[in-house]
């Protein structure tokens, strides 16, 4: 190891910001002109002088999910004040928008995720139709088991995730071109299939995973003991928590730590908020775009699957701008357009708000048209907001 | 500084051209790096500063020439190879991202992992943080906070960081390129104090720069360069900071504008 030298200087305090600009201004080019360096630093005030202390509330607002958690908030305490006794707040009002909630959230982390590594996928929407229709179909006509069409479907996605990601890295040409174009191309066939639900639900493997609710056993013996609402019957209201909201906590919770915890987040972070930095220090750029375009596509198979459990059909039309809802919920949740600054927790929050204001607008006398005029203008607030924190992050000095 | 001098020079060319087509970028260019010297590479824009640079990172190849490492003559296949050998080059874009904080860029695509209950590989932010912090620190550079993010920092800080951290995974030989261009004059003093630093350190350093002001209090040895061809490399004692100065194309136009102006030199 090297020996480390004492430093027989006091560690040199830095010039404050409007010495360094005049300085600046003056310093470098004309190599007549500069003088030598100062061999010792002229006496200046205490070194402590550029330290600031933040505030709690700074601190806590300069994080990128803080935001849309307010804003969660805000929506809650917003429908608590409009809508506290028309049952939005009940067991099942509950079950409601949190389903909502879910169905985004899963394809806003994908998004979310891929959006910090500085990539759009404009195909997601499509993508959940086609894959939807890519499980249904086999079974119904041609009698494949249920769990080996969903197989081949998540391998299909899969390799159209490649597909995207390959074209962007090695042509360099922007993903939302190159995503659009798959936007169009997995939207080909406009049928509906039905009857995919049944026989998901005979399939051991696909009603494991995606059909029905959890948790029922609880939620009955709840309802035995009259804590929850009940049918005539004695059967609970509401028989169990959809899978969805499972799916959408694992993924969710696995996400955020992958991208917070891991050597692969700090990667997905450098290569949105400078490919070529990242390169230079060794990276796997091309690696990490293509894995996250395939984790996006994953996501919307997830979904898929699950919907067409849920719905019982299919169709290629069931994705339809999920895109951009995904996109505005990662965007609600602090994550930045151009990539390298974001969270899960954040997309997470917003896709939390967007099901409650899209479910919770239902219950007030507010006519629900009114929910797009508040999706776009609480976009337009995050995006600015988000503006906000970029210009602190990179133009401070 | 490292023990076992098997050549008295780190890293050599000898007589080194390099060719893009028809256009001549270096011709004949002979430089040696001593073990644990500052060595100045002086030329005006271009000199060909960039293509030797180049040459000695591992991006291009000489056309014609020997390049040495340790006294063995060698081909450098890339950069990394370059970096296996501890030939760590510092670019001007410093390769750092301003969105992240100061910790997770100086362990950027080679951060540390902790691992938890054997199968969970988790990156150890508080040991990334506790020792990009010292390493800065062991540098002369506090760091107000390990989370705070790059593109807070000042031109000069982001320069020690890029310097701290190629120091830190293990380069022998640092070569800047044109580390004080972007900076203000007590930024640059803080640059070439680091400079100073890692020469104490034993680390040899080839320091690319068009300024003299800048190249002179630190360097031990000095070569010129004037399109593509070395005008001589010359020990701190042989020359005085006014003959370099006349020496750069720039020294002449400058007192040539000097002149015109009417300004005495």
């Amino acid at each position: 190891m090297e020996t480390i030298q004492p430093d027989p200087r006091p560690p040199e305090p830095l010039p404050t910001n409007d010495a360094q600009r005049t300085e600046e201004t003056n310093g470098g080019a004309a190599p007549k002109i500069v003088p030598p360096p100062p061999g010792a630093p002229p006496p200046q005030p205490p070194a402590d002088e550029r330290l600031r202390t933040l505030s709690t509330f700074h601190r806590v607002m300069g994080r990128p999910e803080s935001a849309s958690i307010a804003g969660a908030v805000l929506v809650f305490v917003v429908f608590a004040l409009s809508a506290s006794d028309s049952g939005m707040f009940a067991l099942d009002g509950v079950i409601n928008w949190a389903t909502v909630s879910a169905y985004l959230g899963i394809v806003a982390t994908g998004a979310c995720l891929l959006m910090i590594a500085g990539e759009f996928d404009l195909s997601l929407g499509s993508m959940i139709g086609f894959t939807g229709m890519m499980a249904a179909i086999p079974p119904l006509f041609y009698g494949v088991p249920v769990w080996i069409a969903m197989l081949a479907a998540l391998a299909c996605a899969l390799l159209i995730g490649w597909v995207n990601g390959q074209l962007v890295v090695r042509t360099g040409l922007p993903s939302f071109i190159v995503t659009l174009g798959f936007l169009f191309i997995l939207f080909a066939n406009r049928t509906i299939v039905s009857g995919i639900g049944d026989l998901a639900a005979q399939d051991p493997v696909a009603s494991f995973l995606f059909s029905g609710t959890f948790a029922n056993d609880l939620f009955t013996w709840a309802g035995k003991h009259g804590w929850i609402t009940t049918l005539d019957d004695g059967r609970p209201l509401v028989r169990g928590i959809p899978k969805v909201i499972l799916w959408w906590a694992f993924i969710a919770v696995a996400s955020s730590y992958r991208l917070t915890h891991t050597r692969f987040g700090n990667w997905i972070f450098a290569v949105g908020g400078d490919a070529n930095a990242a390169k230079n220090v060794g990276v796997p750029v091309r690696r990490v775009k293509v894995s996250l375009f395939m984790f996006t596509a994953f996501c919307a198979w997830i979904f898929a699957m699950l919907q067409i459990c849920d719905v019982g059909s299919a169709a290629a039309d069931r994705g339809l701008q999920k895109e951009f809802e995904a996109i505005i919920a990662a965007v609600i949740g602090g994550t930045l357009l151009t990539g390298g600054y974001g969270s899960v927790v954040g997309a997470t929050f917003g896709a939390l708000i967007f099901g409650v204001v899209q479910i919770g607008i239902t219950y007030t006398n507010v006519n629900s048209d009114w929910f797009r005029v508040f999706l776009g203008a609480m976009l337009l607030v995050a995006v600015l907001f988000n503006n906000q924190v970029r210009k602190r992050v990179t133009e401070a000095r | 500084m490292p023990a076992d001098p098997k050549s008295e020079y780190i890293l050599e060319l000898e007589n080194v051209s390099k060719y893009f087509g028809s256009v001549i970028a270096l011709r004949d260019v002979t430089v040696r790096l001593r073990r644990g010297e500052v060595h100045c590479l002086l030329g005006d824009n271009g000199a060909g500063k960039s293509t030797l640079i180049k040459i000695l990172a591992g991006c291009h190849r000489p056309s014609e020439g020997v390049f040495k490492v340790d006294g063995e003559p060698l081909a450098l296949k890339s950069p990394s190879d370059a970096l296996d050998r501890g030939i760590a080059t510092v670019y001007q874009d410093l390769a750092l991202v301003p969105l992240m904080s100061v910790a997770r860029n100086f362990f950027m695509g080679r951060e540390p992992i902790r691992r938890v209950g054997g199968v969970f590989r988790i990156f150890h932010r508080e040991k990334a943080e506790e020792i990009a912090c010292a390493k800065l620190a062991d540098m002369g550079i506090k760091v107000r906070d390990a989370e705070q993010a790059v593109g807070t920092m000042s031109g000069g800080e982001r320069q020690c960081l890029a310097i701290a951290r190629a120091i830190h995974f293990g380069a022998r030989v640092l070569i800047l390129d044109e580390p004080t261009a972007a900076l203000g004059v007590r930024q640059s003093a803080n640059v070439l104090r680091l400079i100073a630093r890692a020469r104490e350190k034993g680390i040899s350093v080839i320091f690319i720069t068009h300024n003299v002001h800048h190249a002179y209090p630190v360097g031990d040895s000095f070569t010129l360069l004037n399109r593509g061809r070395s005008m001589g490399t010359f020990r701190k004692g042989e020359i005085q900071r006014d003959q370099v100065l006349d020496m750069m194309a720039g020294g002449l136009e400058m007192q040539k504008l000097m002149a015109e102006f009417g300004v005495r030199v």
